[in-house]
């Protein structure tokens, strides 16, 4: 039996998998139908297994002409009611932003996954990098809501890609998966168990056709959509719409509309966030990482506490929006702070505005390699004794 | 030949009228256009419910919202792309797609020539009207020789793109050119082009009066219209392929016409023999 067919048929199995292939397996159980990229360092395995898979559960792959068309592919896709991916690295994602912040404005659900490879520009391609933090959350233009997600592990971006699809449905916003080369490419166990998984689905237009509005949020901020065939006829568009869809420039309807807009992920916290803290009920020092650097920070608390120390670790999974209440929850005792992170002070922005008035050092590399265990824990038992 | 005689076709029944009044310009060739296609929906009984109607930005993309359909008003020079992802995904929808000289041939260029090359069964109608009209009447890649726009205060110097031998090159199943002044014509070739079971490419040779005609002293709208008459060679395309740049004379009619496999079709095709195979 090969990997996919656990996802058909509902029966677990735990196989040696690569990052990427966790990925497509995990798009493929989550109802994924329709996936459009375009080739690109380190994240096209994601398109090769998914291009063998997709028609296996009559769904659609294609190879677009650029990853502009990739991008708007998909949400075409999505705009049909099909649940749709794309996979891509730095330079793509530039290039798809514009159309991200149209999928975010309109509100069509769609995955986008990010293999983090820095730049800038070219950049190193078959190297890890955390350097597209910032990118992910405000990478297109105007003000918009985005979630992204920041797995640490294969099995984490199994069951992340999962998250991704339902969160994108259940909100009607677009999703970035963002993690490093190095977790793409690892090969580690993983319970293929997400055949079982209720999926999410969309919240569809239902009644009659005159009383419905296509962008009133109704009681949780998120409209319902209308699928084309429906009966509904109505018209999506990247301009300021009011509740009716259509484009408006009349001043109460914009502020009220993307009010709602802006607001729609904060009023869903509770599904979105996710995060993880580790031994940061006691500790003097918390260290703060995602992807692969959480792996080696996790590590370098083991030793920590092994000589005594009391360091602890908090990860945010759901990176944006970001968990600010849980990292001051876990940071509550810390007298300093330590964000490991393969960029040049991403995270540490991010955590300095947090934690106001709390000691905060970054511990970055951006050479192309990952951070080992033994430089966090250089760093975080300078910190703990007070150096 | 009379646009009424189209007696049991009212525009009306197709456009959606609280977006009514429409914001062309005076003059427009675009409303001319749009008419056209609608009365092609109307005469091949398209249902509106499995109409869905991709647009990009410009004068043209504006057009989606007043087709009472499913209709999507996508970011610039995209709406093919996004036409591609919502046709793949949903091959019961009949997909149309409008877009403008810039949009299509500019800022969406590598879309349209992929588009004619995948061959997926979409209906494209690129309007030209030589001009960026939204924007305030910059020159465009259809732009003729000599014409002054106000990014060309010298008269335009590059030579401008055949919008049909560029797709007949890519490979586009269907493609065909008409002038807003023949409006049964145009209709008739919309017509054909919805029936095209690949990829369909229409241009629309329209006019834009108020930002485009007024600068080069062209006269009324209906001053340019009555010019396009004495401009068309209804010929065959083997002219247009050998002279890409085109003379003075504008070929018009079905220009090209091939029946190679549709995309989408095909795919399923090949997923389902291997399906069957395994």
């Amino acid at each position: 039996m090969n990997a996919i067919d656990t996802a058909l048929t509902g029966k677990s199995a735990v196989k040696l998998i690569s990052g990427n292939h966790a990925c497509a397996l995990g798009a493929i159980a989550a109802g994924c139908r329709f996936f459009a990229g375009y080739p690109i360092t380190p994240s096209s395995e994601i398109a090769e297994r998914l291009a063998r898979r997709l028609p296996e559960v009559d769904g659609v792959f294609v190879q677009m002409e650029d990853e502009i068309a990739s991008m708007a592919a998909v949400i075409g896709a999505s705009m049909g009611g099909v649940k749709a991916m794309t996979a891509t690295s730095g330079p793509g994602f530039s290039l798809k932003q514009e159309n991200i912040g149209y999928a975010a404005g309109a509100e069509i659900p769609c995955v986008i996954v990010n293999v983090m490879r820095g730049g800038p520009s070219t950049g190193m391609p078959t190297r890890p990098s955390q350097a597209d933090i910032m990118q992910a959350r405000w990478g297109s233009h105007g003000d918009y809501p985005i979630i992204v997600l920041t797995p640490a592990s294969v099995s984490e971006i199994y069951s992340e890609t999962l998250r991704a699809f339902d969160l994108a449905e259940q909100c009607r916003s677009p999703v970035v998966l963002l993690y490093d080369q190095v977790i793409a490419q690892l090969s580690e166990t993983v319970a293929l168990d997400g055949a079982g998984h209720a999926s999410a689905t969309r919240k569809w237009a239902s009644g009659p056709r005159a009383a419905y509005q296509p962008y009133d949020g109704g009681s949780d901020a998120i409209p319902a959509m209308a699928r084309p065939g429906d009966g509904y006829r109505t018209h999506t568009t990247g301009l300021t719409h009011s509740e009716s869809g259509f484009p408006t420039q009349q001043p109460e309807a914009v502020t009220r509309n993307l009010s709602r807009l802006f607001s729609k992920l904060e009023r869903h916290r509770d599904l979105i966030d996710s995060s993880e803290a580790l031994h940061c009920d006691d500790a003097d020092v918390v260290i703060v990482a995602i992807g692969i650097s959480a792996r080696a920070a996790t590590r370098a608390v083991e030793q920590c506490r092994a000589q005594g120390l009391r360091v602890g670790l908090f990860r945010p999974i759901t990176f944006w929006p970001f968990p600010e209440k849980q990292l001051r929850q876990a940071a509550a005792k810390a007298r300093a702070v330590l964000v490991p992170e393969m960029n040049t002070g991403q995270l540490r922005l991010v955590v300095e505005r947090v934690l106001a008035g709390v000691a905060v050092e970054g511990l970055h590399l951006f050479s192309g390699e990952a951070i080992t265990p033994s430089d966090i824990a250089a760093r975080a038992t300078a910190l703990a004794r007070g150096a | 030949m009379l646009i009424d005689t189209a007696a049991d076709f009212d525009v009306r029944d197709y456009l959606r009228k609280e977006m009514m009044p429409h914001f062309l310009c005076p003059g427009c060739g675009h409303g001319i256009a749009l008419r056209a296609l609608l009365w092609a929906i109307h005469d091949l009984g398209l249902d509106k419910d499995r109409l869905a109607v991709v647009s990009g930005i410009g004068c043209a993309g504006r057009l989606s919202a007043y087709i009472d359909a499913n209709t999507f008003h996508v970011t610039h020079g995209r709406p093919l792309a996004y036409a591609t992802g919502l046709a793949l995904a949903r091959p019961d929808l009949h997909v149309v797609v409008i877009t403008g000289d810039g949009d299509c041939l500019a800022i969406g260029g590598n879309h349209l020539i992929h588009a004619c090359r995948r061959n997926l069964k979409l209906t494209c109608l690129m309007l030209n009207n030589e001009v960026y009209g939204m924007t305030g009447g910059q020159v465009s890649p259809t732009t003729s020789e000599t014409r002054l726009t106000t990014t060309t205060p010298l008269g335009n110097q590059e030579p401008h793109f055949d919008a049909c031998a560029l797709a007949t090159a890519a490979g586009a199943g269907f493609v065909g050119r008409e002038v807003t002044h023949h409006v049964p014509k145009l209709k008739e070739l919309i017509k054909a082009g919805l029936e095209h079971p690949g990829f369909a490419f229409v241009e629309v040779q329209s006019d834009c009066t108020e930002i485009f005609g007024r600068k080069n002293d062209m006269g009324s709208s209906s001053e340019m219209i009555m010019r396009q008459k004495s401009e068309i060679r209804p010929s065959a395309y083997l002219d247009t392929v050998d002279t890409p740049f085109r003379s003075n004379a504008l070929p018009t009619g079905i220009l090209a016409r091939n029946d190679r496999p549709e995309y989408g079709a095909t795919y399923r095709r090949a997923a389902a023999a291997r399906k069957g195979a395994s």
